[in-house]
């Protein structure tokens, strides 16, 4: 049995049926039909500030899920701020689904009031993009683009739909299969290359485990624990892949990379096997190819085809799934446990040694200053109240790097930030995102002044839906990462990265109806973040920090991830005549 | 050195813009690209030669055997694979050269479609390459145009085309 709807009903329709709860999105004149639509539609519709903001909720959503992200926007402008976006959620590889409207189809193409080519304009923004202007075809592909969003490698998918397909009336038949013949899905591993790499992670002397965002895209952290415990390797978590492996857990050694720790650095540099799941060798993790992870046999693990070998060859590349290849190597290590002769066992113990001297020798420790804030003061202390629990919703920057280095995520979908584009401005409305998701939940967004600053409308969001989100702006008076670029590689010549206006976080949360504060002595830090956290709703904490720190260890641009400079220069003693 | 490149792919809206998006992206120039259907309407079959830095090539194939659109794309340039391609010319000539003309066109097996006082509308198939030197005596005996469709390939190896099944929607769950 069918009923006559409309295109924009028909639309919803297919929503409900993907399970969708609901859509981040902004309305305008051609998606009119739809949000009349939604008058009456129990699926919900939060109204941002911004298109971009929909798009970055829709991250959120998705990230502390895994659930597909919707967000919505008119022809035109609406679609064309949506970008940013959906650029991220490629990079990052977070499916989000995004439904624009476009002018009429009698209208494409004559410059008509507020369109754009979205169709075109998107192509390389997302992982596949359509335009409908049939209403027959409307369901299939909105069930097409959920199973491609959330299917293979996540990304996002739009769908640019005409006004005369959301007004157009016609009958709704459930769409039964997809039918994507050049949509290839890679789930299992060659089992032949899985046997090689169980051998030769039995044989390996100094192993380290290199997970990604991949483990938590696939749902895969528990087989990747026991796969950790069961062969005892030290494992390293990107920036994406935060929380894959507790941070809390005895194998655990920190994030590599630019910003990596040394113990991680020197890990992936020794290492003689590296196991690599679910990462792409990211410049920001490999510096200089040529020098990257020398004596290591690379085993490469990931769903697309097309990032196997792409930066680095792999001695053993598996495509697939990386939940079912880790069941899989599970199984056969299980099966097989180690034969490992003495050599082994003891190379494996001095691996240990080593692994362990390092993060001795340069701990990554939170510095404390009795007269000022040091920013990772602040991020200790989210941390401890956080106790590897709570979802860090992050901006990008130095706040970022230090927050990825000094806070614990215990679990994945906590740690949310914008690995791969790096989008300023990202991290309110993705808090945002994550707050619908998990209502429960203690969320900070934290923030930079640079990118909060991006983001500010979004107070307006957060307010009118009493969001508990706790905003902690990391205050340091600049955009301090390019600060620290500009103050170590173009000497020190700082420009156009002030910012010497900032709202008086007080009276700009009270203007939007809720509680604000700004704080910079070290003493006021612990009980401001807690009243921060025990106030009801949402709290913005403007915590003005030391302006002038730079984030370590830091591996310069072109160089090796061993070549790590750990600290501030040392001033140079002149020596007395 | 260019590279050929055989694709076959959904006939639908977009999927040239997505094939050929992989390769402007980079900067790269098309040398020549044809796309046509197939004898399943739903498929067209494009060949696309391009000059892609060597150590590209793989990564460009792999992503564009990503795309959602494109069932195959296959690296020809060092398989053994039949090249071709159609050049159409007009050209005007003398009325002592006209005996000349045809009978060079014969050696290279063109065909002459259009015959004026004028002159001649000669067209000629086969490898590129050749065709290049047709061109060039072509132009020898007077003022030409020409109208090249750009190089056809076929793999002269069959290759496993791996589909993907259709799958059920979340849509009949409820």
């Amino acid at each position: 049995m069918s009923t006559l709807m409309n295109g924009a009903r028909m639309l919803l329709e297919c929503l409900a049926r993907e399970g969708v709860e609901c859509i981040f999105g902004y309305p305008g004149g051609v998606t009119l039909p739809l949000y009349d639509a939604l008058y009456e539609h129990p699926i919900r519709h939060v109204l941002v500030r911004h298109e971009e903001n929909a798009a970055f909720a829709a991250e959120g959503f998705a990230r502390a899920t895994g659930k597909v992200g919707v967000c919505c926007a008119t022809s035109g402008p609406g679609a064309t701020n949506l970008t940013t976006g959906l650029v991220d959620a490629m990079m990052d590889s977070i499916p989000i689904v995004a439904i624009t409207g476009q002018v009429p189809s009698k209208l494409i193409g004559s410059d008509a009031f507020q369109e754009a080519d979205t169709f075109g304009i998107t192509r390389s923004c997302t992982k596949h993009n359509y335009l409908v202007k049939r209403l027959e075809d409307l369901p299939q592909i909105v069930h097409e683009a959920f199973y491609v969003a959330a299917s293979g490698r996540p990304g996002p998918v739009l769908v640019d739909i005409t006004k005369d397909v959301l007004q157009g009336q016609g009958h709704y038949q459930p769409v039964t299969a997809i039918h994507l013949p050049g949509y290839k899905v890679f789930t299992e591993g060659h089992t032949g290359q899985i046997r090689r790499a169980a051998q030769m992670i039995q044989e390996s002397q100094r192993p380290l485990v290199y997970a990604g965002g991949g483990i938590i895209a696939a749902g895969a952290a528990a087989e990747l624990r026991e796969f950790v415990e069961s062969i005892d390797a030290p494992a390293v978590n990107t920036l994406m892949g935060l929380g894959a492996l507790p941070s809390e857990h005895p194998n655990f050694v920190s994030m590599p990379g630019m910003h990596g720790s040394y113990a991680a650095n020197m890990a992936m540099t020794e290492s003689d096997v590296l196991i690599a799941l679910g990462v792409r060798f990211d410049d920001r993790v490999t510096g200089r190819l040529a020098a990257f992870a020398p004596h290591a046999k690379v085993i490469h693990v990931d769903i697309d085809p097309a990032e196997i070998g792409k930066n680095r060859a792999p001695d053993v590349p598996i495509v697939g799934d990386v939940k079912r290849v880790l069941a899989k190597l599970n199984k056969l290590l299980a099966e097989s446990p180690q034969p490992a002769g003495e050599t082994v066992t003891a190379a494996r113990r001095a691996w240990w040694r080593r692994v362990r001297g390092w993060k001795e020798e340069h701990p990554l420790r939170p510095v404390t200053s009795e007269t000022e804030i040091k920013p990772q003061h602040l991020m200790a202390e989210i941390d401890r109240l956080s106790a590897g629990q709570a979802i860090v919703a992050s901006d990008v920057g130095q706040h970022q790097m230090w927050a990825a280095q000094l806070v614990r995520f215990n679990a994945p979908r906590l740690w949310l930030n914008s690995g791969g584009l790096g989008s300023m401005g990202f991290g309110l409305p993705a808090a945002i995102g994550a707050q619908f998701a998990r209502p429960g939940k203690l969320v900070f967004a934290l923030v930079g002044d640079g990118g909060f600053q991006m983001s500010i409308p979004e107070l307006g969001t957060i307010s009118s839906h009493g969001l508990p989100i706790k905003i902690i702006v990391m205050n340091n008076g600049c955009l301090g990462m390019v600060r620290q670029w500009q103050e170590l590689f173009y000497n020190n010549r700082l420009s156009a990265v002030e910012l010497d206006c900032f709202p008086d976080a007080a009276k700009l949360a009270g203007a939007y109806g809720f509680t604000g504060k700004t704080i910079e002595s070290p003493r006021e830090l612990r009980a401001a973040l807690e009243e921060a956290v025990s106030t009801p709703g949402p709290y913005l904490l403007n915590v003005k920090v030391s302006p002038s720190e730079c984030v370590y260890p830091m591996v310069p641009a072109g160089a090796g991830i061993q070549e790590m400079v750990l600290g501030p220069p040392q001033p140079v003693a002149v020596p007395s005549q | 050195m260019t590279q050929v490149i055989s694709l076959l792919l959904e006939n639908k809206p977009g999927a040239l813009m997505r094939v050929t998006g992989l390769l402007t992206q980079r900067g790269y120039n098309i040398e020549s690209l044809t796309v046509a259907r197939t004898h399943d309407p739903e498929l067209s079959r494009m060949t696309i030669v391009v000059d892609v830095d060597p150590v590209l090539r793989q990564q460009v194939i792999k992503q564009m055997n990503r795309l959602i659109n494109v069932l195959q794309a296959t690296d020809l340039t060092d398989l053994p694979a039949v090249v071709r391609e159609l050049v159409l010319v007009r050209i005007r000539t003398t009325m002592e050269s006209r005996t000349a003309v045809l009978k060079e066109a014969e050696i290279f097996g063109g065909r002459v479609v259009d015959s004026s006082t004028e002159g001649y509308a000669i067209e000629a198939t086969g490898d590129p390459e050749k065709l290049n030197e047709f061109v060039d005596v072509m132009r020898s005996y007077g003022e030409i145009q020409v109208t090249r469709s750009g190089a056809l390939a076929i793999g002269l190896e069959a290759k496993k085309l791996r589909l993907q099944p259709p799958v059920p929607t979340k849509a009949v769950a409820m």
